[in-house]
């Protein structure tokens, strides 16, 4: 029996078919990536556990509040805003010992081994009137502040920015400048 | 006299389009590859603030989203324009959070269940007290990872 050639299919429309689908899937993607701030909420405490209620020393704290207004009071004073990154760097470095300015403490640290590190602590107080986008603009600038002495010690030790590091190296680093920023319960003063 | 005449037909042999139907499949499954189906329909306006810290989440899978911000405009006479929360599809209160949560935690798998991370896409007009209260039922439901979304920018201006 003749074998009979099956007919060719015409291709022609493949391309306008894969036109469709590429538009398609043109439209639904979205291609633009999530940034933000990462922060690690503390958790709710045990009461079965008994709190470290060790109080932690005036001097190391730097307090940060934001009240209904929007306004920014660094230690109690009403400070502009554009100053706040370099105050707190001025305050975590504390590069003449000050005794109004956080404490250091001497410890041993891989990669640095004995080094003096500041137990400085920021404390950020917010009001329930305080605007998000304020809040999240100080709270930028106190991270700002904490990466730009990261990121000096980092190319001091190890002569590259403090992005280009090793996990191992990072949480060095980290250690160094650990500077944790805790916020406080807000207060509800602003409540209608 | 010079005259125009028609020196023959020119033909100009077509171009082979026989090889484009490949190079459109192959843009088309990258985007295939690259494309998250947007899962829900924000139903609240979310201006997101600036900040110049920013870090990128890197693994979008392990994020549960967040928006608080004003209903749009045309869901305001349901809902009216006091800034809202929004997890899935719908808007919903400050006691659903925690079973948002539990809901979200189950739909990873066992490893990555302690590496969730909440992603809160906050209006930049909010208010903090709404924030907070949904911080401390984050806190109550234990997912203590979290992210404020926010757009990346060169340099800060602030306008109080």
């Amino acid at each position: 029996m003749a074998r009979r050639q099956a007919p060719e299919i015409n291709a022609g429309s493949m391309a306008d078919i894969a036109f469709l689908l590429l538009i398609f899937f043109l439209s639904v993607t979205s291609m633009d990536t999530d940034t933000g701030l990462m922060r690690q909420l503390p958790a709710i405490p045990d009461i079965n556990v008994p709190q470290d209620i060790s109080k932690i020393n005036d001097r190391n704290i730097l307090e940060v509040k934001v009240n209904k207004d929007n306004l920014l009071l660094v230690e109690g004073e009403l400070t502009n805003f554009a100053q706040l990154r370099e105050l707190t760097y001025n305050f975590i470095s504390n590069t003449e010992d000050l005794p109004n300015m956080p404490e250091k403490e001497l410890v041993n640290l891989p990669y640095f081994g004995n080094v003096a590190v500041s137990k400085a602590v920021i404390s950020l107080q917010n009001d329930i009137g305080t605007k998000y986008g304020v809040y999240i603009a100080v709270q930028n600038e106190l991270i700002a502040a904490r990466s730009v002495l990261r990121n000096n010690i980092s190319r001091e030790q190890f002569g590259v920015p403090y992005d280009k590091l090793d996990e191992d190296k990072k949480s060095a680093v980290d250690e160094f400048y650990k500077v944790p920023i805790s916020e406080a319960e807000p207060k509800r003063i602003g409540e209608k | 006299m010079p005259r125009f005449v028609k020196t023959g037909k020119k033909t100009l042999s077509a171009i082979s389009t026989a090889s484009l139907p490949d190079i459109v499949f192959i843009i088309l499954f990258f985007f295939m590859a690259v494309t998250t189906m947007r899962e829900t329909d924000v139903l609240v306006t979310v201006r997101i603030p600036e900040a110049t810290e920013g870090k990128v989440l890197e693994k979008k899978s392990l994020a549960s989203f967040i928006f608080i911000g004003e209903p749009l405009e045309n869901l305001q006479a349901l809902f009216g324009n006091e800034p809202k929360i929004q997890l899935n599809d719908t808007f919903k209160e400050i006691g659903d959070i925690q079973d948002f949560i539990a809901q979200e935690r189950e739909q990873l798998n066992e490893a990555d269940r302690t590496k969730m991370i909440v992603v809160l896409k906050i209006d930049r007009d909010a208010r903090m007290g709404v924030v907070t209260d949904v911080k401390q039922a984050l806190r109550r439901a234990s997912a203590l990872k979290i992210m404020y979304a926010n757009t990346n920018v060169e340099k800060l201006t602030l306008q109080q």
